[in-house]
């Protein structure tokens, strides 16, 4: 960090930027998995969804705000028909692409054709170090699946993708294992948090980190912290002492926004309730539009005063944690995180709240069943058949 | 978006340029500058250090760029700079 004026860098970024820093970008709720903490509820395709000139209005866009790059995932990007069709307009329009993929489209020829190129990031999903932990959360085969994609991202020669962990209960004591299946693939390690939201809300209390498990997750980020990534994700545990690396703030609608395959835009790819939508970029004139002038961006950009937790004294540490988390816990914005390290959140959650229910829900319902019965009636096949 | 700390000194008089994969993007504070190659950030936290990066060609000498832009704390903006070239946001014109 360029360090000259001594104003802090985090005060300019509660007041908001011309264009986001990290922009994530949902292309589509399809998904062939069903991830259990899918945040976004993917599964099914929105009948909806940005077509494929829409999306290339929204990349033109983001060239003209010189928005640097995007995190594109889903649902299961790759499965759009557009999709590499997508990313090299992207690149060639100055806007780099991060995208996430469980895997299943990585086959040794586009392996290839991702090695060639300089401005793809590719994220590899996986929460667990071993099959076992693995499949119990994004489903059977999954981990096989991820492991073939970083294989053949290896062989093709792409350097340094990312293997991208939702750290769990269950998966917070294979760091080390994680670090390791990494060094192997030359990849790097990138750990987050699981977030209540999406279909996440429905398993966060079994799955999130005891509070046990979070002081080993702050020790190992302390100890390992340069070789890994974060997204930023864990500035809560930074009032267990020093400062992990990273803005340690809030951004959302600030420094980070999400657009969801239909063209909604929410504060921050965990929020995606109609409480943190500030517009759309097709009906409300376009993506700067909404970044720069919606009603609920503005707002998120005033001063926060810290509510409950100004008087702490790690509120400078933990900036009172994440919004979405707390929204989909239904624990009050200006109040303490459900993770927060001196527990607080804990006897928060102890008292009766109401939990939001989600607002966008792609999930696929229970698989259609066959049913194997005699038509009674000629009618019953086909309804002009008296017509003949 | 880590904190680099700069090892050589900044050659004053040497011209310099951003790197070709570097974009520089204004903000209110300053600028944000983000390396497509190494995939790094960096901030600009003044709108003079943003005036003499954007100067640095123009001018044979990294010097002359900060006295036209009227600089007179030469040392804390050469040690900017050096942060800058260390991370390869600037290299020799």
């Amino acid at each position: 960090m360029t360090t000259l004026a001594p104003a802090r860098l985090v005060d300019q970024f509660e007041l908001g930027l011309a264009a986001p820093i990290c922009l994530t970008w949902e292309l589509t709720y399809a998904c062939n998995l069903a991830c259990v903490h899918c945040l976004s509820s993917s599964g099914r395709r929105d009948p909806r969804e940005l077509s494929t000139r829409q999306c290339k209005d929204i990349i033109d866009e983001l060239e003209r705000m010189q928005v640097f790059y995007v995190n594109i995932g889903g649902g299961e990007p790759t499965v759009r028909p557009d999709f590499w069709e997508l990313v090299d307009y992207a690149t060639a329009h100055h806007v780099g692409v991060k995208f996430s993929t469980n895997g299943v489209r990585i086959t040794p020829e586009v392996a290839v054709r991702l090695a060639a190129s300089d401005y793809v990031d590719v994220q590899i999903s996986l929460d667990g170090a071993t099959a076992e932990v693995n499949d119990a959360v994004r489903g059977r085969g999954s981990f096989a699946m991820a492991i073939r994609a970083l294989e053949n991202l290896a062989d093709a020669g792409f350097s340094d993708a990312k293997i991208s962990v939702v750290v769990t209960r269950h998966n917070v004591a294979q760091l080390d294992a994680f670090k390791a299946l990494a060094d192997r693939y030359g990849a790097t390690l990138r750990i987050t948090r699981l977030r209540p939201s999406g279909r996440g809300a429905d398993v966060w209390d079994e799955l999130h980190p005891t509070a046990g498990q979070q002081r080993e997750l702050y020790d190992w980020l302390v100890a390992h912290g340069d070789g890994v990534l974060t997204g930023d994700s864990f500035f809560h545990l930074s009032a267990f002492g020093q400062s992990l690396p990273g803005l340690n703030l809030c951004g959302a609608g600030r420094v980070v926004c999400l657009i969801d395959p239909v063209g909604d835009v929410y504060a921050c790819p965990f929020a995606i309730h109609e409480k943190f939508l500030a517009g759309n970029v097709v009906a409300d004139g376009g993506f700067e539009a909404v970044w720069q002038h919606s009603d609920l961006f503005t707002e998120l950009r005033s001063p926060t005063t810290g509510g409950a937790c100004a008087r702490c004294s790690h509120f400078n540490a933990c900036r009172g944690g994440c919004m979405a988390a707390k929204f989909f816990t239904g624990l009050p914005l200006d109040g303490p995180d459900p993770e927060c390290v001196r527990g607080f959140g804990e006897s928060a959650l102890r008292v009766e709240r109401e939990v939001p229910k989600p607002a966008v829900d792609h999930s696929r319902s229970i698989p259609l069943m066959v049913v194997n019965r005699p038509p009674r009636r000629r009618c019953d096949e086909n309804p002009l058949s008296e017509f003949g | 978006m880590e904190c680099a700390v700069s090892t050589d000194e900044f050659d004053l008089d040497a011209r310099w340029t951003l790197h070709p994969q570097v974009a520089l993007r204004e903000e209110s504070f300053g600028a944000l500058l983000y390396h497509f190659g190494t995939r790094r950030l960096s901030f600009l936290k003044d709108v003079t250090v943003v005036e003499v990066v954007r100067a640095l060609p123009d001018h044979s000498s990294a010097r002359s760029a900060l006295a036209a832009a009227g600089v007179e704390t030469i040392d804390m903006y050469s040690k900017a700079l050096a942060v800058l070239a260390d991370s390869q946001m600037l290299v020799r014109a």
